[in-house]
Order: C-alpha cells, then sequence, then structure tokens
C-alpha cells in the first residue's frame, strides 16, 4: 500500500474532482486541516541553532501545543509595525487591495485544491484581517466589520499552512491591477513566524546546510569534488573526452556558480555534466567553488536576512579567488536573488569587472553592476556568434516543451534566450499553450521550500495546471521531453510529469546544448550524457526511447 | 449581514442627507459637512501617501511580464518589462489609464474532469474601466457649478457626453454607462461564489454608495424639479470660501450632497485609496534594470555570516586530503 507521501496513494480522479465552490462557513471561521500530505513538518531545533534563530525547541505540527514564545503576540504586532516601515510592499499590499477577485483562479495551488484559502486575495487576507484590526484607524474603530479579526494561535496556525502553501511564484501579481505580490506576502508571513521559531524543516535544514558547509545539501568541499569526479567520468564514457575539474582555483576568469540540487539528484547531474563539457569545449578559464557551492538560496523562503546570509558568500568568494566576473547555472529561485536582490544586499562588487564573453568578445552591459550573467544568455550569445558546431539531429528523438520558471520568468524576463537555445539545438520544439507559458507560466508546485514528499498531495494538486498543459502538447505533438532551467523544477517535475503527464522526461536545457554539439576530440557519439543510447547512433540499432 | 448592514447604511445615510434641506439645517449639510469631508479627503489621502512614501522600498522587485533588456539582438518588450524610467512610467500610464493587468485576466475552467483550460475573460476589465473613467467624466462635467465662466474643455466633454441628444435636458452617456457599470460590478461580486466568499463590508460599501450617488444625481436632473441655479450658487460659494446656503435647494440634492460628502470622507480610509496606492506599486512602478544599476537599501544593516576563514578552518584536513587548495597550511 503506498502512503500519503507517494504519488501512488493519490487518484486521479480524487485530484481532478475540484470543487471551487466554497464552503458554507465563512473564512474567518473556518479551521485549518493539518491533513497529512498538506503540510511540512516543523524545523528541527539543531538548524535553528546553527543559524542563531530565536525560540529553538522540539515542536510539531499537528500537536495542540506549538510552544510559542512568551509575548508571542506582542512580538508578531511589533514584526508587523517593523516591517510596515521597511517594506513600502508590505504597506501598500495591505492598504491597496479592492478583492476585485482577478487573482482567485491564477494560483495553482488555488486551481488544484479549491481551497478558498488558497486564491491570493485571501491568503493576503490571513494578514491583512490582522493588520486592519490594529492598524487601520477603520479596523480600530469598526473591528470585524472592518474586515478586522484578532490575532489567535488559530490565526498563527493557519499562516503556518497557507505561507507554506504558497510557491512564491508570483503568477497573480502579473494579474493584480495594483500589482500585488504575494511573495512578498508570503515572504513577510514566513518572517513572522520566523519570529516564533516557526519554520519547516524542509527549507530551514537546507539554510542551515548551506550557512556551514556552501550548500543546501550539506555536501562537505571532497564531497564535492568527488561528485564532479564520478561526473567527468560519466562524460568520458559518453564522449570519449577527458574534462578538467578546476576547484577553488584563483585567478581564474569566472566564478561558475549553480544549485546544489544538480550536483546530486537525477536529471539535475546531467545539466551539471553538460556545464562541465561545455567549458571544457570552450576552452575557458573558470572555477567551481566548494565555500559558495550554492547559488540557490532557500534565505529566501526563509527572511530577507537569512537570504542575505546565505548569498554574501558569491561575492566574497569571487573575490577571494580574484575572478572577474561571475557565471550562473540553470535555476530558478537563484536568479531571483541574483538579479533582484544580490547587488542591493551584498554588492557593490566593484572588484570585479563587467562580464564580457570570453569567446564572443560580448560585453553584457545589463550586467554591468552585479556582474553575473545567466548561463542561457550566455549560451545564446554563443550560438548566435556560431561558436558552437551544433547537430541538432542528434536530438531528433527528442521533442521537447519549454517551461519557464517562475523566477526567471516573472522576476527577470528572460524567455528567449533559452527558446533561442533550444531552438537551435533541438529540431522538434513545441510550446505549451500561451496561458500558461512565459508571464502566465505555472508553478511546478513545489518552488520555495515546498518540495517535499510529506507535502506530496499539495504538490501534485498544484502541479495540475503544469501537468495538464504538458499532457496537452504530449497528446497533441508527441511531446517527450520537459525542458526546464531551474533545479527545483528538474527535482520536482518529475513527480509532477510521471503522475500527470507519463512518459515525458524532464531535462536542463544546457544538457540538450552538449547532446547537440560536436566536440573536439569526441568520440562517437552513441549515448547521450545519460548514457542511454541515441536513436540511429547506436552501433546495435537498440532504441532509448521506446515510450 | 455584509451586504444588508452597508446597504441599510447608505439608505440611512441618504434620509439624514435629506435632513438638509430642514429650515436651518442647510449651513450644516450644504457647508459644514461638505467643507468637513473635503478637508478629510486631502488630509487622509495626505496621510496615507506619506505613510505609503515613509516606507522603504529597500528592494528592485518588478513583476516582469515579458521579455528582459539582455543581448542586443534579443527584442526587449519595454512596457510589460521597463529598462528604464521612461519605460516605467509607459508601463505604469498603461496601468494606471488603461488598467493593463486586468486585460490580461483569464477565466480557468476544468472540463470533463480533466482539461484545464484558460479562456480570456474581459467582463471585469470592461465593468471597470466603464466604471472608473465615466466617473471621471461626471466629476469633470460637474465643474460646471464651480466655474464661472465654464471652462472650455468642460462644455466640451458635456457636448460630447450628451451626443445621443435624447430628452430636455440632455441625457448623458456617461450617466447611463456608469451606472450600468456600477451595477454590473455589485452583481457580479454577488453572482459569482468565490468573489462572494472574499467581500468584505467595505467592498459592498462603495458600490452601495457610488449607486446612491449616481442615481439621486439622475433624478437631480431628469426627475426632480431643481433649483439649478441655486446649486451653482452655492457650489461657487464655497470655492471663495464665502458659503452662502440658498433656500430653494430641494431635500434630493441634500441627500446627494450628503452621500458625496460620505464618499470623500470614507475614501482616503478605505480600499479606495488604491487610487494613490496604484502609482506607488513597487512591483509596477521601478525598472528591470537590476543588474546594470545598483539599487541601494536605506536601512541594510550587516549579518552574521559564516566567513570562509571559519570554513576553512573547519574543513581544511579534508580540503587538503582532496587536494583542494587551502588558504593556510
Amino acid at each position: 500500500m503506498p502512503k500519503f507521501d507517494e504519488p501512488e496513494f493519490y487518484e486521479h480522479e480524487d485530484l481532478l474532482s475540484v470543487d471551487w465552490h466554497p464552503p458554507k462557513t465563512g473564512w474567518m471561521e473556518t479551521p485549518v486541516d493539518f491533513r497529512h500530505g498538506t503540510y511540512i513538518y516543523s524545523g528541527k531545533p539543531k538548524n535553528l541553532e546553527v543559524l542563531e534563530l530565536p525560540n529553538q525547541r522540539e515542536w510539531h505540527v499537528t500537536e495542540e501545543d506549538w510552544k510559542l514564545p512568551e509575548g508571542w503576540k506582542r512580538t508578531v504586532l511589533d514584526g508587523m509595525a517593523d516591517r510596515l516601515q521597511k517594506y513600502r510592499t508590505f504597506r501598500i499590499f495591505m492598504d491597496t487591495c479592492v478583492r476585485c477577485g482577478a487573482c482567485a483562479d491564477k494560483c495553482h495551488f488555488f486551481i488544484g485544491s479549491g481551497d478558498p484559502k488558497n486564491m491570493p486575495v485571501l491568503r493576503a487576507e490571513l494578514l491583512r484581517s490582522i493588520y486592519r484590526r490594529d492598524f487601520t484607524a477603520l479596523g480600530k474603530v469598526f473591528g470585524s466589520l472592518a474586515g478586522g479579526r484578532e490575532l489567535t494561535e488559530d490565526v498563527i496556525k493557519e499562516w503556518f499552512y497557507y505561507f507554506f502553501q504558497c510557491t512564491e511564484c508570483r503568477r497573480c501579481s502579473v494579474f493584480c491591477p495594483y500589482g500585488i505580490d504575494t511573495a512578498e506576502i508570503t515572504m513577510i508571513g514566513r518572517e513572522l513566524l520566523g519570529l516564533l521559531g516557526l519554520y519547516v524543516n524542509w527549507v530551514i535544514e537546507p539554510v542551515a546546510n548551506c550557512f556551514k558547509v556552501g550548500n543546501h545539501l550539506g555536501i562537505q568541499p571532497h564531497g564535492l569534488a568527488d561528485t564532479l569526479e564520478f561526473m567527468a567520468e560519466d562524460i568520458a564514457e559518453a564522449t570519449g573526452i577527458k574534462v578538467d575539474i578546476p576547484i577553488n582555483k584563483k585567478g581564474a576568469e569566472i566564478l561558475f556558480v549553480t544549485p546544489s540540487g544538480d550536483f546530486v539528484a537525477d536529471p539535475g547531474i546531467y545539466t551539471c555534466m553538460a556545464y562541465m563539457l561545455l567549458f571544457h569545449e570552450l576552452g575557458i578559464d573558470y572555477t567551481w567553488s566548494t565555500y559558495a557551492s550554492d547559488g540557490g538560496n532557500f534565505g529566501l523562503f526563509t527572511s530577507h536576512e537569512a537570504m542575505k546570509r546565505l548569498n554574501a558568500k558569491i561575492y566574497t568568494e569571487a573575490k577571494r579567488l580574484g575572478v572577474k566576473w561571475i557565471l550562473g547555472g540553470e535555476c530558478g529561485h537563484m536568479w531571483r536573488v541574483i538579479h533582484q536582490y544580490m547587488d542591493t544586499m551584498n554588492g557593490p562588487a566593484d572588484f570585479l569587472e563587467v562580464p564580457r564573453s570570453p569567446i564572443t568578445g560580448t560585453v553584457f552591459e545589463h550586467a554591468g553592476s552585479t556582474k553575473m550573467i545567466h548561463i542561457m544568455e550566455f549560451t545564446a550569445d554563443l550560438i548566435r556568434h556560431g561558436k558552437l558546431d551544433l547537430d541538432p539531429s542528434r536530438n531528433d528523438h527528442i521533442r521537447v516543451t519549454f517551461h519557464d520558471s517562475c523566477n526567471p520568468a516573472r522576476a527577470m524576463g528572460i524567455f528567449e534566450e533559452p527558446r533561442y537555445v533550444i531552438r537551435n539545438v533541438c529540431n522538434n520544439f513545441f510550446e505549451m499553450p500561451e496561458n500558461t507559458i512565459r508571464e502566465q507560466t505555472f508553478c511546478c508546485g513545489g518552488g520555495a521550500g515546498l518540495g517535499t514528499d510529506e507535502n506530496m498531495e499539495m504538490r501534485l494538486r498544484g502541479g495540475l495546471p503544469r501537468g495538464n498543459a504538458v499532457r496537452f502538447v504530449q497528446q497533441k505533438y508527441g511531446v517527450n521531453q520537459l525542458a526546464a532551467m531551474c533545479a527545483i523544477d528538474r527535482a520536482t517535475l518529475v513527480t509532477v510529469a510521471d503522475y500527470w503527464a507519463p512518459g515525458v522526461k524532464v531535462t536542463g536545457i544546457s544538457e540538450l546544448v552538449v547532446n547537440a554539439m560536436k566536440l573536439t576530440g569526441e568520440k562517437k557519439r552513441t549515448h547521450n550524457l545519460r548514457l542511454e543510447p541515441i536513436p540511429g547512433m547506436a552501433e546495435d540499432g537498440e532504441d532509448a526511447d521506446d515510450e | 449581514m455584509r451586504i444588508l448592514i452597508p446597504l441599510a447604511a447608505v439608505g440611512g445615510l441618504f434620509l439624514v442627507g435629506l435632513l438638509g434641506a430642514v429650515q436651518g439645517m442647510g449651513w450644516i449639510f450644504g457647508v459644514a459637512l461638505p467643507y468637513l469631508a473635503v478637508a478629510l479627503f486631502i488630509g487622509g489621502l495626505i496621510y496615507r501617501v506619506m505613510k505609503w512614501a515613509n516606507a522603504a522600498v529597500p528592494f528592485r522587485i518588478p513583476t516582469t511580464c515579458g521579455q528582459q533588456k539582455s543581448l542586443s539582438w534579443i527584442k526587449q518588450n519595454k512596457l510589460d518589462n521597463p529598462y528604464t524610467t521612461l519605460q516605467a512610467t509607459g508601463r505604469m500610464a498603461l496601468e494606471i489609464l488603461l488598467f493593463r493587468s486586468l486585460l490580461r485576466n483569464t477565466k480557468a475552467e476544468l472540463l470533463d474532469r480533466e482539461k484545464l483550460v484558460y479562456a480570456t475573460d474581459l467582463s471585469l476589465w470592461i465593468g471597470a474601466l466603464a466604471m472608473h473613467w465615466t466617473f471621471l467624466i461626471i466629476l469633470i462635467r460637474h465643474l460646471r457649478f464651480f466655474t464661472n465662466p465654464v471652462p472650455y474643455f468642460v462644455t466640451f466633454v458635456e457636448k460630447a457626453d450628451g451626443f445621443m441628444e435624447v430628452g430636455v435636458p440632455v441625457i448623458f452617456a456617461t450617466t447611463g454607462v456608469f451606472l450600468v457599470a456600477v451595477a454590473y460590478l455589485l452583481f457580479r461580486r454577488l453572482s459569482n461564489p468565490q468573489l462572494r466568499y472574499i467581500s468584505l463590508v467595505g467592498d459592498y460599501f462603495p458600490l452601495f454608495l457610488l449607486l446612491g450617488i449616481g442615481i439621486s444625481g439622475f433624478f437631480l436632473r431628469h426627475l426632480a424639479k431643481t433649483d439649478v441655479t441655486a446649486i451653482k450658487e452655492l457650489a461657487l460659494s464655497w470655492t471663495r470660501l464665502a458659503p452662502v446656503v440658498p433656500e430653494s435647494v430641494s431635500p434630493l440634492f441634500y441627500g446627494h450632497l450628503f452621500l458625496v460628502s460620505i464618499l470623500l470622507a470614507y475614501f482616503p480610509f478605505s480600499k479606495l485609496v488604491h487610487m494613490a496606492g496604484v502609482f506607488l506599486s513597487p512591483t509596477r512602478n521601478l525598472a528591470n534594470n537590476n543588474r546594470a544599476v545598483r539599487h541601494v537599501n536605506p536601512w541594510d544593516y550587516p549579518v552574521k555570516v559564516h566567513s570562509y576563514e571559519e570554513y576553512e578552518d573547519e574543513l581544511r584536513d579534508k580540503m587538503k586530503a582532496a587536494g583542494i587548495p587551502v588558504e593556510r597550511q
């Protein structure tokens, strides 16, 4: 019998019989139901200890007593007051919502669950109702008549449940006439919970690991060296090429930073291998870092302070190693942090130079201050200048679609670069329906630290819109691969695709690139980086893709 | 209750307003309360905007809704992903004048319990655009009461608005559109189960108030005998700060005026401040040039990090064993 943390536990018919009609009881009177599969386990005290966070203790979500600290109510209200002053977003978003409902059916969790508190507007109202009662004139006078309510322990539990049921994907913010960004609301909400020592372990453990060891997975430097070594062996087997593995190399031109998920998880590892192969082929002078061995930043899912603490390593390491500029791998939330926060938090990076491609000479002026560019910007420029010897027919057995990851889409706007690259390395590229891509893209359902198996029901529900769009192109065009430039996607979309569109595999874009590249000194390419035989290339005619 | 209370409140307020026609009450309803309302409106709005303006913008976090500016040969979407202040201004203009984001609105549907589809849904965009623009035009038309001579743009708007040339006095197209639009927005809020679920007293009250103002206004112009000259005298006397309460003004006018006064006073303290708030929304009004121009956080503070030295001290032996270069042996 499958358990609640396994996809098989859930029947398709059950998940598809979503009722978008709200319940009879008003939302303020409907208590939270902590049901297995829909919430994430509590943060362990050892992780809070590493980070020196308050209220370190054992506690459990399903227990009545969450062991909130003395004076917790004051702490939360003071925390709100403080943030209302520090974040114009927070104050504006508390004040301007007119409850027009445009955001309601834009959230993948609402679409997949029908729970009205997953409508972005209600998620924000969870906080706004407290704000109104304690911080506005009308709320102070009219109380509940003005939509205010008292801050109680039940409210805290509700916040915990729903702020960890938001992937901070910002899709709702695209549709909001005032640009109200639920990611911002959720981030502030999680910060307030953090003041009481309320974290989920799936987020706070990676943060502790990253703080201490340099990456979320807690891979120590020698472990990372081993991991990259193993990958190099597989690369050699697939291509006959022996790649170098520069680690913590002082004086390298480029520091390469990518999410640590790609060091260990299939299929992320193939993307990682692709980077090594690409850099080898180009002969560029780059280095990995063990200290800054994660571009991903679960601090973003914890608090602004945690984000800054983790992100600081990248510039520190760039300075220590004396590199000229930084190149970033395929990642979603990492790019939100790099693009929208890093320079402000840990800059100015005046010790670095404006990124300049050593191969094409292109100067990336748009990264003139941050000094860090995206691998897709880098690769698109290479292809544009004809610097890659490509044979897209090597990918002819792949019929690929592209999933825009939330953060690169809505916190950056990198839409054309990856598409340009894919079109140049794959002959069969098919877009999903327009309301599910680009700025309207749907989350994988596991972003913002929700991609754990104990949260399986919500992941599958939240993954429904994306899964449904994938199935659409699978049926219409025979799509068999889903490309995504995000490490969380490469971990979570596998589950979503297996469940909602079985037969579609997940891949990074760089993997597609190197599989199409004619490499100097390569042996006859019969196998791809996954060491699967390439149809038409294999000696004995065996077929890799029999699905 | 969330519907009846605001409905009763608006009805009650209207009845209270009628008292303005009672002998001796004209000064209260025709002078004191309108002045108070305007003061609250202006003062409240300044207070709210100052509150927002005083809150910091620590990070530049625009929501990007189009292609970024990166490589020279990739076409940037200047209005949905602005790179310069000018482009961001363009984005704001689209948002404020044309409700750009609402124009994207879709409606999700699950067909046959298996196919999710998203249809373009312009009903809210049309309803909202119609309500806001006609409201603005109606406000402009009302300037006739406050000016002597009436400026050209006001008579021009009136003329355009009365293009149908139906009725005496001419029925303005905007009056009808406004009432229909407000009624539609109310109907939408009541009939859509999700919307009804999230709606608060503060969502119904302004709609009832606008309906009350619109209907009483229509009656004043078309159905009730109203001494327009007297009303204009009153309005002009307000602007001269030397208010004179005329004798011959009907109770209906006072009802209308009182509801308008309530609207003005209520405005800054309610969700209606979105009118001002939209200008300051950091996800819309900032350029997405983050990597080119450094944004400074005014309250930035140093945080505790795990330094490289600490890291190497903890892991030096393992690093050396793996052949990874270290700073100190």
